[in-house]
């Protein structure tokens, strides 16, 4: 095969996914609502993909926030205004880096598990057998896992933003000197409702395009070992990419 | 009844009725489409011609709900047993009834631990499936699957990799299912001497098509040889136990590459 078929190839599979994801997309909210109505299946999806991803997610924000710090001292003094820390660290966790870095995080350590989990429920006859015993596994399975993932990465960009800006005042008031008053008045000043609404905005798409994937690759594996891994390689692979392109979209949508 | 997959027909004009009430036996060799025959029944596949009527209903002209409605009063038992596995073998006893009725918790628990008693298996109610030895699984799984009193049980290879105690505790359950309960048994599988011990009717499937029907006495002194093949698990027959394939002679001395 030449190079030019079979990136043709690579193509229209990557196409094929995509439509085949999407068109799950409609029967997962079609059982959204009655998977709503099944708070204790939902609650622990919730647990699953959200309490289980904390320490993670909360080591990175702090490290993440650190980071910042350093690096936007490093600039700001240049200018002279490292007062201004606050506000940057705030802006840039809230808006930027909390609802990306805590999806991408999201889909190597809850996206994988959905994954892996439904792809061995369908690879050992378990979906086949709800089927049998007239439980939806669309309902059962898929939708919760769906619901839990989107109500998790919210809460969890929220508790990578408050982590991140804690590190952020850590690093610029502890260790570099920033006033501390100067660092929290600067960015309560500047933070208005349009920055944290942009980054919830930002994590509730993200939660969809994760949750959404996972649960779909998981759901439409082959049912063998190979299958199921591949299908976790992808899950990863393409929630990572999505994240990064639709932040992209959203970020300017937003500006 | 006309059905393919992938362009290999594996049902050519199969007509087979499931008489109320007894025990049918269907026999075939592996990969005479035994299994998809099962999936037909409960809707998961469709006939590509003729159709498929159970309890009087043509599955294919079924809607979600009515083909749900349809399948529970079925029960399947899988040859993997298909526990779910992050609940005991309790709660998978209790998932059919938790999903379908609003039973209070009292009476379900009764009503699991009498079915779990009936398969041998109530001081296991604890265990996760994964606790579990094959032939123990199948067991739970067949106490999930009468736990609401379905009208038909199917089996499918009830009796592959098991000892000989848990083959003759699973024989005794299929025939007291039967006669204690009135359940219409189907039984699906490969091993004609065990099946010749429990059942009323039974088909005998090769080629897509039924070979032989009657008794399984009938079926043990019939003349047709690809049947007496069958019966006495003889490799050389009519019956083509070989997958297709080329010439072997020709394959070997073929060079290497294809």
């Amino acid at each position: 095969m030449n190079n030019a078929a079979r990136s043709d190839n690579y193509l229209l599979d990557g196409l094929r996914r995509l439509g085949s994801v999407a068109l799950f997309l409609l029967p997962l909210l079609g059982q959204a609502l009655p998977a709503l109505a099944r708070p204790d299946l939902v609650v622990k999806q919730i647990y699953n993909a959200g309490a289980r991803s904390l320490i993670i997610v909360m080591l990175s924000g702090l490290f993440v926030g650190m980071v910042l710090a350093l690096q936007g001292y490093d600039l700001l003094q240049r200018f002279g205004s490292e007062e201004a820390l606050g506000s940057a660290a705030a802006l840039g966790l809230l808006r930027e880096l909390a609802p990306v870095v805590t999806a991408l995080l999201f889909a190597g350590r809850a996206g994988t598990a959905l994954t892996s989990e439904i792809g061995l429920m369908r690879a050992t006859d378990q979906l086949t057998a709800m089927e049998i015993m007239a439980v939806d596994p669309l309902r059962y399975v898929a939708a919760p896992r769906f619901v839990g993932g989107v109500i998790a990465m919210p809460l969890l960009t929220a508790i990578f933003s408050l982590i991140g800006l804690y590190g952020a005042q850590l690093i610029g008031v502890q260790l570099m000197g920033v006033d501390k008053g100067a660092f929290w008045s600067q960015t309560q000043g500047t933070v208005v409702l349009h920055d944290v609404s942009e980054g919830m905005v930002k994590s509730i798409v993200f939660g969809v395009v994760c949750s959404l994937i996972a649960v779909h690759e998981g759901y439409h594996a082959e049912p063998t070992a190979e299958g199921v891994g591949l299908a976790t390689t992808r899950t990863v692979v393409a929630s990572s990419v999505l994240i990064l392109l639709l932040d992209y979209v959203l970020t300017a949508a937003f500006l | 009844m006309h059905y393919a997959i992938g362009g290999r027909a594996i049902f050519a004009g199969l007509d087979l009725t499931v008489p109320r009430g007894r025990i049918t036996a269907i026999m075939g060799p592996s990969g005479g489409g035994k299994t998809t025959l099962l999936k037909l029944i409960t809707g998961q596949l469709f006939a590509d011609r003729g159709s498929v009527r159970v309890f009087g209903q043509d599955v294919a002209t079924l809607d979600r709900r009515a083909l749900y409605a349809l399948r529970q009063r079925l029960g399947l038992l899988f040859q993997s047993g298909a526990l779910l596995t992050d609940m005991d073998v309790f709660d998978n006893v209790a998932f059919p009834v938790r999903e379908h009725t609003d039973l209070p918790e009292t009476l379900l628990r009764k009503l699991v631990l009498t079915k779990l008693q009936a398969v041998g298996l109530r001081g296991a109610a604890h265990l996760l499936p994964a606790e579990l030895s094959g032939g123990m699984g199948r067991r739970v799984a067949l106490a999930r699957a009468i736990v609401l009193d379905p009208e038909v049980l199917m089996y499918d290879e009830p009796f592959v990799g098991l000892d000989p105690i848990s083959l003759g505790v699973i024989l005794r359950l299929i025939k007291q299912m039967n006669s204690a309960l009135g359940i219409t048994s189907i039984v699906v599988s490969h091993d004609v001497r065990e099946l010749a011990t429990i059942a009323d009717e039974s088909y005998l499937l090769l080629g897509g098509r039924i070979a032989a029907a009657g008794t399984p006495e009938q079926l043990r002194t019939s003349s047709s040889p690809a049947v007496q093949q069958f019966m006495t698990g003889n490799a050389e027959g009519p019956v083509a136990f070989n997958y297709p394939a080329p010439d072997y002679a020709t394959q070997l001395l073929a060079d290497g590459d294809e």
